[in-house]
């Protein structure tokens, strides 16, 4: 896979860091930065910086039994660390798939999607676009996020392949086509329910949870 | 072996050698040591975000557990200790309030060695000239940045970078890490 060109803002990276974003917004940049180094290293450089303030903090008083305590629960753990393995999908993503794959849901003409995670704070989902294929197009009432994991998808704001990320407020009313070479897959997050304009994709969007 | 001028690992904070006590050796009085300079921190941070001092101090004593759990992924060439708690500190926040899976990136297997020690220190001289740069921001400008790290900004104060209209809150704390960027590179020269 090629370095991602399209990237996360800096200013997202800062809010991942800070535990400042709606879960779905957070595990989609997380799993960006599994795939992007650049955004990695911006994100230990946030790090770093809440270190820094972390470390001028007043330290607050323990109880006088904190460290036995604390020292009781260590011997308390498993000695076996279990590491996790990458699969298709990147973390936290993989964890959601697991080894049985997405559980796919026809939206149509094709498309597929599976929610992975729903809340009162946005959706986090996987879409199928089949290849030279358009998602209808819709708007939002807040952000949506879009991380491509294979394929590519073209709309009017550029082209974006594995690993590029998308950023997408409410103004951009935008048609994302995935090329002709091959299905596009990709990660979306919103924060509040998309809007598709077309009619009849409006009237279906409660049953399909989009 | 050639070592390079600065890279032994005497030269790292005495935080750092402790960790790497704790993450290769599974050094319990490290951990010790580790807990009673950390957890007064992580439960002053909990305490910061508005949470009573005991459950507080629960919470520090969680975050401390995760550190032991997750040592082995400890990077000192990629975060100070104090950067990789406030992490952890920050996620579980976010972990223990959902059913769902830690928003995390996948690791990287950190390598033990004389080069990890190198960029340890590198890193370390780097944290520790950023923060003189946010000791140096004027008050409001450091309370923002202090606000931001404590997560008491909502995403949309520090996050929409769209063509949604700026606000002051915004654009000062842009600009303070904008500043604190380019003491950065200025340094880095």
């Amino acid at each position: 896979m090629r370095d991602p060109v399209h990237h996360a803002p800096d200013a997202m990276i800062a809010a991942l860091a800070t535990g400042s974003l709606p879960y779905p917004f957070a595990a989609l940049l997380a799993a960006h930065v599994s795939l992007c180094d650049e955004c990695r290293s911006r994100l230990d450089a946030h790090r770093v910086l809440g270190g820094l303030v972390l470390d001028e903090l007043t330290p607050a008083a323990l109880s006088s039994d904190a460290r036995d305590r604390a020292l009781a629960d260590i011997e308390a753990e498993p000695s076996v660390v279990s590491a996790a393995t990458r699969g298709t999908y990147p973390p936290p993503l993989s964890a959601f798939v697991g080894q049985e794959g997405p559980r796919w849901r026809s939206l149509g003409f094709g498309a597929r999607q599976a929610m992975l995670w729903s809340g009162p704070s946005g959706t986090l989902r996987l879409l199928l676009i089949p290849a030279g294929q358009a998602v209808p197009e819709h708007g939002h009432r807040g952000l949506e996020l879009t991380l491509v994991l294979s394929g590519a998808f073209s709309d009017a704001t550029g082209h974006f392949q594995a690993g590029d990320l998308e950023v997408a407020d409410e103004a951009l009313g935008h048609t994302p086509h995935a090329t002709d070479e091959a299905p596009c897959i990709c990660v979306a997050a919103t924060d509040a329910p998309l809007r598709f304009r077309a009619t009849i994709p409006r009237l279906l969007q409660p049953l399909f949870g989009i | 072996m050639r070592r390079m001028e600065g890279s032994e690992p005497d030269d790292l904070s005495e935080q750092t050698r402790w960790m790497i006590a704790l993450r290769d050796n599974g050094d319990r009085a490290a951990y010790a040591r580790l807990f009673d300079f950390y957890a007064p921190r992580v439960k002053a941070l909990a305490m910061r975000g508005g949470t009573p001092a005991g459950a507080a101090e629960d919470i520090a004593q969680d975050v401390m557990l995760r550190v032991w759990r997750s040592r082995f992924q400890f990077d000192p060439s990629r975060a100070q200790v104090s950067g990789w708690i406030y992490q952890i500190a920050r996620n579980r926040r976010i972990d223990v309030a959902r059913q769902a899976p830690p928003a995390l990136p996948e690791d990287i297997a950190p390598s033990p060695g004389p080069e990890e020690a190198a960029a340890a220190l590198a890193l370390e001289q780097e944290a520790a000239r950023l923060r003189v740069a946010l000791r140096a921001l004027p008050a409001g400008q450091r309370e923002m940045v202090e606000r931001a790290y404590f997560g008491e900004l909502t995403h949309q104060e520090i996050s929409r970078q769209t063509s949604l209209p700026l606000g002051t809150v915004k654009s000062r704390l842009r600009l303070a890490l904008d500043r604190l960027r380019h003491e950065l590179r200025e340094l880095r020269k």
